[in-house]
């Protein structure tokens, strides 16, 4: 059988997301929720990253940016923690990534002021866009994701998104890994050789806050530090429906996720 | 000198000589190198360790450096597949060794005359140390010849890593490695880890292969007490295992359509991939199977019924099969494959190459069928070698393996149903979410198994159920040293595929 009928035979298999509501995208697991009114000190030892903290009221916090997704909070404490389903973990500050959100707590205006920045940024990005991946010291399973982007299932070329080789084309400068000093210089002449606007997005825990990694002699812990990160996605590794949505909150093609107190 | 110091460099010299002359006559008699690593002892001083594949066994030799010594003689000139581990010796412990042909760093390259190391096994480290670029080589070898470097940002979605490509032209001559960019310290950060937690560190050392790396890690915890894994989590560890197995080789198929830009065959086996990473999420909540090893057995049953997994089962087989017989006959893709790359049968057997790089060359242990772990005793694979050693005969290997990873699944699948849905995953070690029990825990221990790439080790020293030591060996950083020797006789144009035909991580390499 002649290769084009292979791939015809099977029909359609790409996802219609983010204009049609994928099953995958909104029941996989993308983070670990606070139930409303959890509060036990000692709930803060069930995470091996320290990912579990208190909020100003005393109440449980957790630091999606930490968050490994090892599943110990829930298993252990399911009166407390619980699995979120969907996909849209990314956020545009890092503060936004601990749950639940306070909303006394946040800066209206400023949030709305680094929206605005960056959308007036990525005004001419918004129909075709080319991002260039670099690897600061990640597990290996990062890249497998990002890769998936291109498979049938993602197919983001549908969507005017493609990956390029060269950071003169690139628009979108997208990070993984924990932020290996020996990476720090690539990564920094890569930025530097972008032309702008660029984006720059942190994928994978790793990325925001070094995971498991961190600490160690050999890593900064994230590369929030490194270059200047707009958007953030948590998981260990996101998933690509993550990755996608990450992406796409960049481009100001979804918009940015306002939660309430309680919800992911 | 002092006469002191004299007496301890002769005491090193003699420990070492003797552990060279046992790592020589085994090798005689056909065992297997399979990696020289080292630790600090708690007294002042380092052990090194030589691991040799004996029939039925993984040996651990030793020899002790008294405190002080910062030298001994070099294993490399007898055993050359002992290079880059020296080398990765001398990064961490600024240990030298004597008579070694080419010292450069491989993992980290710190300052040579810095006497700040990270010294696994040693507590304590300085929170950072940066790498010194300046202290890499830069070689110019020949009339007439370029060098490219190619990375370590790579022109596609890779991991970092940079290779030296000197090239007259288009042949290739020779290359070298640069994999330290990417180094995050691990065998460090596994200090202090309890016992229970540290499986989740070995999970990501190497990230595509969680699975193989949380059981090498499990497996040596479990050496050192008397427990036994239930059947229920034997067959579900065996599930995880075969399922990142048929993923990883996938993967594979993918980077080789992708470089002879064959976009079909490369968007049908990433869709097959695609359904292999749902499936084990949909089992166990995540795609790389991660949280289903711990200590003791698996952390759950599947979540999928019997049923529902064959069913998926079958049809990512039928939809694999299909696709790869029309791969294996097309011409231009074979033609690419056929003689690229070659590692002939004697180096691969002197070097100790291992999982599909090695079987393809006629050697390489599986551990599966050579020491029998977890529910391989029951199911065991089928054995696949095959002669040529070219791009050819590596993927010819994974299909192989890939057929024979469905049949384990189903059979898995099959005696899984029978145990009913209240089997026991685990033996009951207490502790919240599974990650208790094993305080106090005291010894040292060698655990493996066997990853897509090939065999895993986990040397591991606990304390009073914390990590003082733990050293992982993946698979990728034994096969990637064979990486330079089979580019003989190809050209530029060939360098992805036997890249691809190597599938190693580097996050395995360097960790």
């Amino acid at each position: 059988m002649p290769w084009v009928l292979r791939g015809l035979r099977e029909g359609v298999v790409t996802t219609g997301w983010p204009r049609r509501p994928d099953a995958y995208a909104d029941s996989w697991p993308g983070g670990v929720d606070v139930l409303p009114g959890a509060a036990d000190p000692a709930a803060e030892r069930l995470c091996p990253t320290g990912a579990i903290g208190r909020d100003a009221d005393g109440g449980l916090a957790l630091d999606r940016g930490r968050c490994i997704l090892c599943g110990a909070c829930v298993r252990a404490r399911p009166d407390l923690f619980a699995w979120a389903a969907g996909a849209q973990t990314a956020r545009l500050s890092r503060e936004a990534l601990v749950v639940p959100a306070a909303p006394d707590d946040t800066d209206e205006a400023a949030v709305e002021r680094m929206r605005a920045e960056l959308a007036a940024r990525v005004r001419a990005l918004r129909r075709s866009v080319h991002i260039r991946h670099v690897d600061t010291g990640s597990d290996g399973s990062e890249e497998w994701e990002i890769h998936a982007l291109l498979n049938p299932v993602y197919d983001i070329g549908r969507l005017g998104i493609f990956f390029t080789a060269s950071p003169r084309h690139a628009d979108i400068l997208l990070v993984t890994g924990a932020g290996g000093h020996g990476m720090a210089g690539p990564l920094r002449r890569t930025l530097e050789a972008m032309p702008a606007p660029t984006v720059v997005i942190a994928a994978g825990t790793d990325a925001i806050s070094g995971g498991l990694t961190a600490p160690t002699y050999a890593v900064a812990g994230g590369v929030g530090g490194l270059v200047p990160v707009d958007v953030w996605v948590p998981g260990s590794p996101p998933s690509p429906f993550s990755l996608l949505h990450a992406i796409l909150l960049a481009l100001g093609r979804v918009g940015p996720h306002r939660p309430e107190r309680g919800s992911p | 000198m002092s006469a002191a110091a004299a007496t301890a460099r002769g005491e090193a010299g003699r420990a070492v000589g003797r552990l060279t002359a046992d790592l020589l006559a085994r090798l005689r008699r056909g065992q297997r190198f399979a990696g020289l690593v080292a630790g600090a002892l708690p007294a002042g001083g380092v052990r090194l360790s030589a691991l040799v594949g004996a029939p039925g066994s993984l040996d651990v030799l030793d020899a002790e450096l008294p405190a002080g010594v910062a030298s001994y003689p070099s294993i490399t000139p007898v055993v050359p597949a002992a290079l880059w581990y020296e080398r990765e010796i001398h990064d961490l412990f600024g240990l030298v060794p004597v008579g070694q042909p080419r010292l450069n760093p491989l993992v980290w390259p710190l300052p040579h005359d810095t006497a700040t190391r990270p010294v696994p096994g040693r507590p304590g480290c300085p929170p950072r140390l940066e790498p010194d670029h300046r202290e890499i080589p830069a070689y110019v070898a020949g009339h007439g010849l370029f060098t490219i470097p190619h990375g370590p940002v790579r022109s596609g979605v890779f991991e970092s890593v940079e290779y030296l490509v000197e090239t007259p032209g288009e042949d290739i001559p020779h290359v070298h490695i640069r994999p330290y960019y990417k180094h995050r310290g691990l065998e460090k950060r596994f200090e202090g880890m309890s016992a229970a937690a540290g499986v989740l560190l070995a999970e990501r050392v190497e990230g595509i292969a969680s699975v193989a790396h949380a059981l090498a890690y499990a497996h040596a915890l479990e050496s050192l007490t008397d427990v036994q894994v239930p059947l229920a989590g034997q067959l579900v560890r065996l599930l995880h295992a075969e399922l990142e197995r048929v993923g990883n080789h996938l993967d594979v198929a993918v980077r080789l359509a992708e470089a002879a830009g064959l976009a079909v065959a490369q968007a049908r086996f990433a869709l097959h991939k695609e359904r292999v990473l749902r499936l084990a999420g949909a089992c166990a909540g995540s795609r790389f199977g991660r949280g289903v090893v711990i200590a003791g057995g698996t952390a759950a049953l599947p979540r999928l019924g019997r049923d529902d997994l064959l069913r998926d089962l079958d049809r990512i087989q039928r939809g694999v099969r299909g696709d790869r017989r029309a791969l294996m006959v097309t011409a231009s893709f074979l033609d690419r494959l056929r003689g690229t790359g070659p590692l002939t049968p004697e180096r691969a057997r002197l070097h100790g190459a291992l999982g599909p790089v090695g079987r393809a060359s006629g050697a390489g242990d599986d551990v599966r069928t050579d020491r029998p772990y977890d529910a391989y005793r029951r199911l065991p694979p089928t054995s696949v070698r095959q002669e040529q050693g070219d791009a050819l005969a590596r993927l010819n290997v994974r299909w192989a393996e890939v057929d024979d990873s469905f049949r384990l699944l189903r059979e898995a699948v099959a005696q899984l149903s029978t145990l009913g849905a209240d089997a026991l995953s685990r033996v009951p070690l207490g502790g919240p979410g599974g990650l208790g029990g094993l305080e106090g825990l005291d010894g040292r221990a060698v655990g493996s198994a066997e990853a897509p790439q090939g065999e895993v080790l986990y040397l591991v020293e606990v304390r009073g159920g914390q990590l003082s030591r733990c050293k992982p060996r993946s698979a990728s950083l034994h096969n990637l040293h064979l990486f330079p020797p089979v580019f003989t006789g190809d050209i530029l144009t060939d360098f992805p595929f036997i890249e691809a035909s190597f599938g190693c991580s580097i996050a395995g390499v360097v960790s």
